[in-house]
């Protein structure tokens, strides 16, 4: 396959007639990728692996000291990172399962002939094309008690969404809803549409019921497609950051990735919070294993 | 190929010949500020050192809640971006031992900014550590923590008669936290959406602490001994638990969805008619004397922040010094700068246009207590003013008191006791761990 690709060079492009090789424009197009993966991604990565085992700190001019596992072994048993980590898993969770409900039932409402199916599609994808910060600032104004259109139409006075620490969290998940379900439909949108008419054929002559359809036919054939959306999301979700801190400021709603930020750039724990980070690092590696574990399964069946 | 290369480096040779040579042309200096009202003031003042001595001076800004982390890394960084900056009085001790601030103590002493500047400002705007004689600012913009109110409100002469009749006095301005709590209770009517009071509550910075801070320093108490680093016993001790009690008791009586309030929230609660009081910086009550942003404008009084109940009376210190940064290629050129933005007539100009001097002089004057409504209680309040830390690792403390503070005001969680008591331990193993305590 390589090859054919490789022996596909126009003897008449301008890069044959400069005399290039093959290998020359393989190198062209691969080393700058590599170079910049080594420099913005791998180098600061491994970096930051080594300060995680230090008290350094950026704004000082103090030298590093190798402090070992200490770092790990005072965040390990913070009951504050403890609670920040809770409150990340309830909010993917609540999040990730909101998203697949609501995207996956509106691929099903779409996936049928119904007028104008594609104006509605690309309205429906709207939410996820604006950016987060703005998503934030609008939904702040939507949940406003005083004079919130989300309260005005649902008729409930001036219940506190953003103030109130039991449902903050839930008002932070129900943007993210509004905004990444679209992505799950459009998904799973593809999946359904792939799912070969003659099947469903087959069981509507076998009298089979639409939950039998759906549980037996559907669902399995969507699967492994669904199971990359869950795990983008919840890679997504695990790593929020800007929706909740632009939403709200209750503890309630301090995500770990809010929680890295204030020890990296506002108490410039630098060292500390290369510890932190790689600590989600895994956590993330180690769910979305699990995850891919799941999907290779899936597609098994 | 060749060609095409050939004329590419060509231009941006051009491209920078031509930037160097601007460069070289034109002094300029920018100094880096929050984004706010006193900024544009600062603006419009350097703006006269332009037409003076010709070196353009740009103050460039940044949100609130960014300028902390924006301003520290940059200075990490060690860039430079900005010549000079306007920094919170807190980051004094952060930036000093870090080398982020040139030493202006010669400069100090020089000018002898140590009588020619209000006490209050040289003590926590320019001196690190405490009473070393070290300075790393000039005070630039005072600023504290007062009240605003609705004087048609409490002028009326129902309400009057209704207050009296219920707390049997009469109804003003509060004289100590004990009115003050009562007057927010007898104005809080959420079915008429009228409230009692607004109070800061956003725990992304200091806005809740200062809040806090307000109540503590007026009850008597204290954050800690910034000399020795003790807190046991200070932060936690009996003042302090009431202090916190009585700010727990005023959020009671906020407008709804009051957790994450700040200094633009606390105007609205005016300019909106949703409270009777609101606490906020002086820097921002010129907007309320103002009928363009404030609809109530005539009907808005002001008042320093009230006694506690031994009579103690302090507020929480705003504001910030101007600090020189130690990457600047025109560190020359802004001392040039300070020598005139110290000046008397600057100073005064200064306060003409609405920023808060803090030359002692200017304060002192009747000219400029009697400018505004609410200057001579900014007089007043800039002598009894106290501060939160400045040690470098002060944004630790912040944020540690946030987290224990913030669940118990707005969330119920915990007794003030216990909150205090925990962020004690907090604090001082934070101190254990940068060795200022054994």
């Amino acid at each position: 396959m390589a090859t054919a690709v490789l022996t596909t060079l126009d003897p008449n492009s301008r890069s044959a007639a400069r005399g290039m090789s093959d290998l020359t424009i393989r190198n062209l197009f691969i080393i700058p990728t590599i170079v910049f993966l080594i420099v913005f991604n791998i180098f600061p990565l491994i970096y930051s692996l080594g300060y995680s085992f230090t008290d350094f700190r950026a704004s000082s001019p103090a030298a590093a000291n190798f402090v070992g596992l200490q770092n790990y072994r005072e965040l390990l048993n913070d009951p504050f990172i403890w609670s920040n980590f809770a409150i990340t898993a309830k909010y993917v969770i609540v999040s990730v399962v909101g998203q697949v409900i609501v995207g996956f039932g509106v691929a099903l409402l779409l996936n049928r002939d119904i007028p104008l199916k594609g104006l509605l599609t690309t309205l429906l994808l709207l939410p996820m094309m604006l950016s987060m910060a703005v998503v934030g600032l609008f939904w702040k104004l939507l949940y406003d008690p005083s004079f919130g259109i989300i309260n005005y139409t649902l008729g409930l006075g001036s219940f506190e969404w953003l103030s109130n620490p039991d449902m903050a969290l839930y008002a932070v998940a129900i943007t993210d809803i509004w905004m990444w379900s679209p992505f799950v439909m459009l998904l799973s949108l593809a999946g359904l549409s792939a799912v070969p008419k003659h099947l469903y054929e087959a069981a509507a002559i076998d009298r089979a019921g639409s939950f039998y359809t759906f549980f037996r036919i559907t669902l399995p054939l969507v699967a492994p497609i669904l199971m990359i959306a869950i795990i983008f999301r919840t890679m997504e979700a695990f790593k929020t950051f800007d929706l909740a801190y632009i939403l709200t400021s209750q503890p309630t709603t301090e995500v770990i990735s809010i929680r890295l930020y204030k020890m990296a750039f506002q108490e410039w724990q630098t060292g500390r919070s290369c510890a932190l980070a790689y600590i989600v690092l895994i956590m993330i590696l180690a769910i979305t294993n699990i995850y891919v574990k799941y999907l290779n399964k899936v597609k098994e069946r | 190929m060749r060609k095409t290369m050939t004329s590419m480096l060509a231009g941006i040779g051009l491209v920078l010949a031509c930037g160097t040579s601007v460069y070289a042309q034109d002094k300029e200096l920018t100094i880096f500020w929050a984004e706010w009202d006193p900024a544009n003031y600062l603006q419009e003042l350097v703006n006269l050192y332009e037409a003076e001595s010709g070196v353009k001076v740009t103050v460039e800004t940044t949100p609130w809640s960014d300028f902390q982390t924006k301003a520290f890394t940059e200075f990490n960084a060690k860039g430079s971006a900005y010549d000079m900056v306007v920094g919170d009085s807190q980051w004094i001790g952060a930036a000093s031992e870090a080398g982020h601030y040139v030493d202006l103590t010669d400069f100090f002493n020089k000018h002898n900014l140590k009588e020619v500047m209000a006490p209050a400002t040289v003590k926590y705007y320019a001196e690190y550590p405490s009473n070393s004689g070290k300075y790393w600012s000039i005070p630039a913009e005072g600023d504290a923590v007062g009240w605003s109110y609705r004087k048609d409100w409490f002028e009326d002469p129902k309400e009057m008669e209704a207050f009296k009749a219920k707390y049997g006095y009469d109804l003003g301005v509060p004289k100590d936290w004990k009115q003050l709590r009562d007057i927010a209770e007898f104005f809080h009517r959420p079915d008429e959406k009228r409230y009692g009071v607004a109070i800061y509550t956003d725990n992304s910075y200091d806005a809740l602490v200062m809040g806090v801070e307000n109540a503590i320093f007026s009850f008597g108490g204290e954050l800690g001994d910034y000399a020795t680093y003790k807190v046991d016993g200070i932060i936690n001790s009996e003042q302090n638990v009431k202090a916190l009690e009585a700010y727990k008791e005023l959020y009671s009586f906020t407008p709804p969805g009051w957790a994450k309030s700040f200094f633009i929230e606390d105007n609205q609660a005016i300019t909106e008619n949703l409270a009777a009081m609101s606490m906020n910086y002086f820097a921002f009550f010129p907007a309320l004397i103002n009928e363009a942003s404030n609809p109530n404008a005539k009907a808005t009084g002001f008042f320093a922040n009230p006694p506690g109940p031994n009579g103690d009376q302090f507020a929480a210190l705003g504001g910030q010094g101007i600090s020189v940064i130690s990457y600047s290629q025109n560190q020359e050129e802004a001392m040039k700068f300070l020598e005139w933005f110290i000046k008397d007539e600057t100073q005064k100009k200064w306060a003409e246009l609405g920023g808060y001097t803090a030359s002692a002089k200017v304060l002192e004057s009747p000219e400029f207590q009697n400018a505004t409504p609410y200057n001579k209680a900014f007089y007043e309040t800039m002598f009894k003013v106290k501060d939160f830390w400045a040690t470098p690792e002060y944004a630790e403390l912040l944020i540690q008191m946030n987290q224990r503070v913030y669940p118990y005001i707005t969330g119920n969680q915990g007794t003030a006791k216990e909150v205090l008591d925990s962020l004690a331990a907090d604090w001082n193993a934070t101190f254990k761990k940068y060795n200022r305590v054994k």
